[in-house]
């Protein structure tokens, strides 16, 4: 089964991922790894292990931390859910956009609607919020309620 | 040279949709593309985590106006994943029936949208006539032509009658004579050919590097497809081919749109065909168990992934969205370069864009009283009124005098 071949791979080149990736279905794995190691990871499966679609980047608040889920896909239609945490207070978060340079407005959105902030992202407009939203206020944060906070400050047209 | 930035939208007579393109001009070619979006932003994934399951189906229907089948089936199919609920092989066929016939008016409004946009509005109207025949189905399958509502957790809401699988192969007959005319205007028509090829370049590197999907990827040779690939709902079931072409440009994403629309009729004639008896549904949960689970479907603009947590209630913890065109987006800067600015429509409604999935969804503000809230469509067009009356358009007077018109005759 190729699945468990995919596992067992991961777990010969990242010894502490031994018996760490769950199988949901055909063609869906799950794995968790710490933010120290998640470059390593992710670069070996978009590499070597031919993950080299990246479908999406999941923001999830999670408490005190910010959870990522990064779903890859092969070519043969397996998807690699692979999820890390960092921090709330921890600050920034790394921008993958080098790997896959599709991938940057996936992190821009995160950044707007969750208020992570992404290392060497490139410069460009924000997305997906308007550019006269209210600072601090970032709606996919679970604390946020759509009735707090202040209104746009208004602007003449140009 | 000297260059010149041009700023296209985020209204414009060139875009269906609101979006925003720095077009940075050399002369008459573009140097440079960035685009800005978020202009229909509703806050749909963070309206999701206040409703509950069976009320976000209706809600994530409503992220497309074209595709919202797509969006609906994969929300509920990461669900029932979450859930461990198996759909009945009848549920499984009406879904992947009306996922197919949606394909075909989103691909017949494409190539409508197409012709328009450069200037071949015969194409548009014939296009536009014949979509109507896939409408009606529609509408007579699932009482919409939009907006099916078809889909629930465990299975589907409507069966579908053995009368109503007949007029599908006749309205699907109709539209296959008129598909393959299509394709030899598109393969013989020699303006068309020389009006698409070359236009909105993008090669099989670049493709792949900035994660283009569907229709689009496909057209610069990326042999991928979700109903294959990675196959949900009937799929596995049935025999068709995944439409792949080097062109690499316009007329390639044209070719492919139109051999897909060929498959899909034959799929649909498999399912009318071997549509399965028995039941529609299988009983749901209320509250979903704790778990998390993430949904592929292959929308008719490429790959349509929903990310689903559950927390236990009956209310979700996260839905996340990424609709097809912010796939696609980081693509159009790329296919823009080096093209003409009057290239520039054609080569943007070439990926089939949509912004309303794209941004998805919540807060309706009122800015000048600083509250948020929703708003009553009459409260909405009294302020509409009010908001042009204050600019010095006023229709009010006119509007008596026309009742007055009309009491006279």
């Amino acid at each position: 089964m190729k699945e468990e071949e995919i596992s067992s791979q991961l777990a010969a080149q990242f010894p502490f991922l031994a018996g760490q990736v769950r199988i949901q279905r055909a063609r869906r794995l799950w794995v968790e790894v710490s933010s120290d190691n998640f470059m390593d990871v992710l670069t070996c499966l978009a590499g070597k292990m031919g993950f080299s679609i990246l479908c999406t980047i999941t923001g999830l608040d999670a408490g005190d931390s910010f959870a990522f889920i990064y779903h890859l896909s092969r070519e043969d239609g397996t998807v690699l859910n692979l999820k890390t945490k960092i921090l709330k207070t921890g600050g920034q978060w790394k921008s993958i956009g080098k790997l896959f340079p599709g991938g940057i407005f996936y992190e821009r959105e995160i950044a707007d609607l969750l208020g992570v902030k992404f290392e060497d992202l490139p410069p460009g407009a924000r997305y997906p919020l308007p550019d006269n939203w209210p600072q601090g206020q970032y709606p996919l944060r679970k604390d946020w309620q759509a009735l707090s906070g202040s209104a746009p400050e208004k602007r003449e047209a140009p | 040279m000297n260059r010149i930035k041009i700023p296209v939208g985020p209204q414009h007579p060139a875009l269906k949709e609101p979006a925003n393109f720095q077009l940075v001009l050399e002369g008459e070619k573009i140097y440079e593309a960035s685009v800005r979006l978020g202009y229909n932003h509703r806050g749909i994934e963070k309206a999701c985590e206040q409703r509950s399951y069976i009320q976000d189906i209706y809600l994530v229907e409503r992220v497309c106006g074209i595709c919202s089948h797509s969006h609906s089936t994969a929300f509920v199919q990461a669900v029932e994943e979450i859930a461990g609920l198996q759909i009945p092989p009848r549920a499984a066929y009406i879904r992947t029936l009306i996922g197919e016939l949606e394909r075909i008016h989103s691909h017949l409004l494409w190539l409508g949208v197409a012709g328009h946009e450069v200037g071949f509005d015969t194409l548009l109207m014939y296009t536009w006539r014949d979509r109507e025949i896939v409408m009606d189905l529609l509408a007579e399958l699932t009482g919409n032509r939009v907006n099916y509502g078809i889909n629930t957790i465990g299975g589907v809401r409507r069966d579908v009658s053995p009368e109503q699988l007949a007029d599908i192969s006749k309205g699907i007959d109709a539209l296959e004579e008129r598909t393959k005319y299509y394709i030899q205007v598109a393969t013989e028509e020699a303006t068309l050919i020389a009006r698409l090829s070359k236009v909105g370049f993008l090669s099989h590197t670049d493709a792949l590097k900035l994660g283009a999907v569907g229709p689009t990827a496909r057209a610069c040779g990326v042999d991928r497809d979700m109903r294959r690939d990675d196959p949900y709902a009937a799929y596995a079931d049935l025999d068709f081919k995944v439409i792949v072409d080097n062109h690499s440009d316009v007329y390639g994403r044209t070719l492919v749109r139109a051999g897909e629309l060929m498959q899909t009729y034959g799929m649909v004639r498999q399912l009318v065909k071997k549509m399965p008896a028995g039941e529609i549904t299988v009983r749901a949960p209320r509250k979903i168990p704790a778990g998390e689970a993430f949904s592929r479907y292959e929308a008719p603009r490429g790959e349509d992934v929903h990310y689903v947590q559950a927390n236990g209630s009956e209310k979700p913890e996260r839905v996340k969205i990424r609709a097809p065109t912010l796939a696609n987006l980081s693509a159009v800067s790329k296919m823009l370069e080096d093209n003409y600015l009057a290239d520039a429509p054609i080569v943007i409604a070439a990926i089939d864009p949509c912004f309303s999935c794209t941004d998805r969804a919540l807060a309706i503000k009122d800015a000048q009283k600083g509250a948020h809230g929703a708003m009553e469509w009459g409260n909405l067009r009294e302020y509409g009124i009010e908001w042009h009356r204050q600019r010095g358009i006023d229709f009010s007077d006119l509007n008596k005098r026309f009742a007055k018109l009309m009491e006279k005759n």
